[in-house]
């Protein structure tokens, strides 16, 4: 093999393909004129002329599907709807973007919302519904007032309110900022929260489609989803096909964080892997290896080195034992102790637990209670085995995810770092300085 | 059980009276933008997350008066609407300052220093975890992840993203706050108070010019892959304008070593609500001012 192949392999104009942030260093991004300059509210109007039902049938045939975290097909979640029920039919955005590592809606409802604007009419008029909800994590202020902004901006240009371009179709569009809890990311905790109650997931059946918001049927859909149909309509489904792979077709926007040279946003065509991110932007930090990471936020077992050409979709990651989630991909290098990692993870999942189903509620405190005793170095090695029984109570044993994703962390720690549980168990303590993690601890050492 | 209910103020044998109302001027001013709010739902009971924004707007945090009177307009039990405000972390249960500064300590900013900026802002202003400077400016909180890893170390001062902090930087910040010198967002509009803040969460958009279009476009790390895939060179690792350096305070601590009392998620176990706080019984002046 010659080196250029090669070198044309790993060039980002060649692996990256923006589309949702093709624009977001423009001057005010984030404005309607802007979004109009680029074909802005067009893909609404290819949509208005073809029937529902052929649009729903049409994001079907695009194979995109949902970007929160399960993967669901959203053109199927849209047709599960009822039709001519006579019951009013609800969209609600899940905006409540916090599982830890995720960090993709915040930046593109703040750099883009009117991508997610167009998204929810076109949605709305394939789903019948006449009012659509963007439920919005409360403590991102600043992407608030843009949203407020944008909606505002909508309703003024006609694409928002009565008669939307002369189609009949009628819409209205609510912003609701949550007030913190991670849970209402759980798309029934988050209707149960949006009908002004404590955010507990729902058992299911019936599903959203069918009993969702007030008991209507509700679709609920990713930020990321609902913002890349105008382009699908747009460009066309066999553009949207033409990337990513058979079963998971698409762009989508990978987010590295962590100990790498330049962390951020990537869209690129589904199927990418670490490896290849990691080339393109300099890699790890300077001087230091990557030691274990998470391909989609923390409730997504976490891998290592050895699966860094696992690409990046849903398939691929869960063939290599994982969940593609939310393609927040936090890499932590050999400075990084995984107890400590795990254990402030699983104090996150006690904290946010909602209390409803007692597998969670218990065994979250449990985790805690063992993890802070194995990081300070009282821990004793049955407890390696009492955790991994603990998580094994709660995985899969209460009503919504947020159990499995608590016990993720716990198996997948434990199978590939026991070693370092035993380390600090008979070790007495952290071998691990935390000061050499921090994001200056090397310019700390430069300018010692 | 250390505290018993007597030392606390508390008389068993009386059931607490109702929450005194809000003088009139104020209700009346608060009626007319909570049927605002009420008007944008199918069903009026969605109206009451933001309602609890709108009544901490109004004090600061979530009174006895103010579950009262969303109770009231909205038709539910003051019982339904506590078991709602308590649930959510965004509301606050006593009187707290007019900045609130949070440092994410979720794993992924904790590693990356958040761990150290909270430890050292503790100590700078003297305060704990959900504790308040004596000049009531600053309430200090350890936050959970809030959707801007890429910017890691994360602080949020009223919701409003500082990014890509360090201990040096994260002191000026509070110093600055506490003198009343303006202060600026890397990713967000000029600070306002948290009075303010709540009333924009109660989705009353803010009105101050300049304040959508503040800071900008997206935050540098938001660009780097739209760089990348332009043919344009990676770019340096951005540097935060507020950074002075860290270099002045060398992390010398050489062991990790957290006492489960002191620990960070401590907050875990049940916090009073201003119900059940006697030392802030959490009213308006009516019930203040004995």
């Amino acid at each position: 093999m010659t080196l250029a192949p090669e070198l044309k392999d790993t060039s980002p104009e060649k692996l990256l393909a923006p589309v949702l942030s093709a624009f977001w260093d423009e001057d005010k991004s984030w404005t309607l004129d802007v979004y109009r300059r680029h074909e802005g509210y067009e893909g609404l109007r290819k949509a208005l002329a073809m029937s529902p039902d052929d649009l729903i049938a049409y994001v079907k045939e695009s194979g995109l599907r949902g970007r929160g975290g399960a993967g669901f097909p959203t053109g199927m979640k849209w047709q599960f709807i009822p039709q001519g029920d006579g019951k009013p039919h609800y969209l609600v955005v899940n905006a409540d973007e916090s599982e830890p590592g995720t960090c993709k809606d915040i930046p593109l409802l703040f750099a883009n919302p009117h991508s997610l604007i167009e998204g929810i009419v076109i949605a709305c008029y394939a789903i019948r519904s006449s009012h659509a909800f963007i439920y919005l994590r409360g403590e991102v202020v600043p992407v608030l007032r843009r949203l407020h902004e944008a909606v505002r901006e909508a309703y003024a240009a006609g694409y928002l309110g009565e008669n939307i371009l002369g189609s009949g179709l009628n819409l209205e569009l609510t912003v609701h900022a949550g007030a913190g809890a991670y849970i209402c990311g759980e798309e029934t905790a988050l209707l149960d929260s949006l009908e002004g109650r404590r955010g507990q997931p729902r058992l299911r059946p019936p599903f959203p489609a069918v009993a969702g918001l007030y008991a209507c049927p509700t679709v609920v859909n990713n930020v990321e989803s609902i913002a890349s149909v105008p382009a699908i309509l747009q460009k066309g489904k066999d553009w949207f096909r033409s990337m990513g792979s058979e079963k998971s077709p698409g762009f989508t926007l990978y987010s590295l964080s962590g100990h790498v040279t330049s962390p951020g946003q990537y869209e690129a065509p589904l199927g990418i892997t670490l490896r290849q991110l990691l080339e393109m932007s300099g890699g790890m930090r300077a001087g230091h290896r990557l030691k274990f990471w998470t391909p989609g936020g923390s409730s997504t077992p976490m891998f290592t080195d050895e699966h860094l050409d696992v690409p990046l979709d849903y398939e691929g990651v869960g063939a290599a034992g994982s969940m593609l989630g939310t393609k927040a991909l936090q890499c932590f290098d050999e400075t990084t102790c995984v107890v400590r990692a795990v254990t402030r993870w699983t104090e996150f999942y006690a904290h946010e637990s909602c209390g409803k189903c007692t597998p969670c509620r218990e065994g979250t405190y449990w985790l805690v209670q063992l993890l802070r005793d194995i990081e300070a170095g009282k821990g004793v090695m049955s407890d390696l085995d009492k955790l991994n029984d603990i998580a094994d109570n709660i995985n899969g044993k209460s009503f919504c995810a947020l159990g499995d994703g608590a016990a993720s962390p716990i198996f997948s720690s434990l199978k590939y770092f026991r070693e370092e549980y035993e380390q600090h168990i008979t070790g007495r303590g952290c071998p691990f300085d935390p000061a050499k993690s921090t994001a200056w601890a090397d310019r700390t050492e430069v300018n010692a | 059980m250390t505290t018993s209910s007597s030392e606390r103020g508390v008389s068993l044998g009386m059931p607490e009276l109702p929450a005194p109302a809000y003088p009139d001027d104020v209700r009346a001013r608060l009626e007319t933008d909570a049927r605002e709010i009420i008007a944008r739902y199918p069903d009026s009971r969605s109206a009451l997350l933001p309602l609890l924004h709108l009544v901490q707007s109004e004090e600061g945090h979530v009174t006895r008066t103010g579950m009262r009177f969303c109770a009231d307009v909205l038709n539910l039990t003051t019982a339904e609407v506590t078991a709602v405000a308590t649930f959510y972390t965004m509301y606050r249960r006593r009187p707290s300052g007019d900045y609130q500064v949070g440092v994410c300590t979720n794993t992924l900013c904790a590693v990356m220093g958040g761990d150290a900026i909270f430890e050292s802002l503790q100590e700078h202003l003297g305060v704990g975890n959900g504790e308040t400077t004596d000049d009531g400016k600053v309430t200090l909180e350890h936050i959970e992840c809030n959707a801007a890893c890429d910017f890691a170390p994360v602080v949020m001062v009223n919701w409003e993203f500082f990014d890509n902090q360090t201990p040096a930087t994260a002191k000026r910040l509070v110093d600055d706050l506490r003198a009343g010198a303006p202060v600026e967002p890397t990713r967000g509009a000029p600070l306002c108070t948290f009075k303010e803040t709540a009333r924009i969460l109660a989705g009353f958009p803010d009105e101050r010019p300049g304040a959508v279009e503040a800071s900008g476009g997206a935050g540098p790390a938001s660009l780097v892959g739209l760089r990348l895939a332009r043919g344009e060179a990676a770019p340096a690792r951005v540097v935060h304008p507020r950074d002075g350096g860290p270099h002045d305070e060398p992390q010398d601590r050489a062991v990790h070593d957290p006492s489960p009392t002191q620990h960070l998620s401590s907050h875990d176990a049940p916090q009073d609500t201003s119900a059940s706080d006697p030392a802030h019984p959490a009213g308006p002046t009516a019930e203040e001012g004995e």
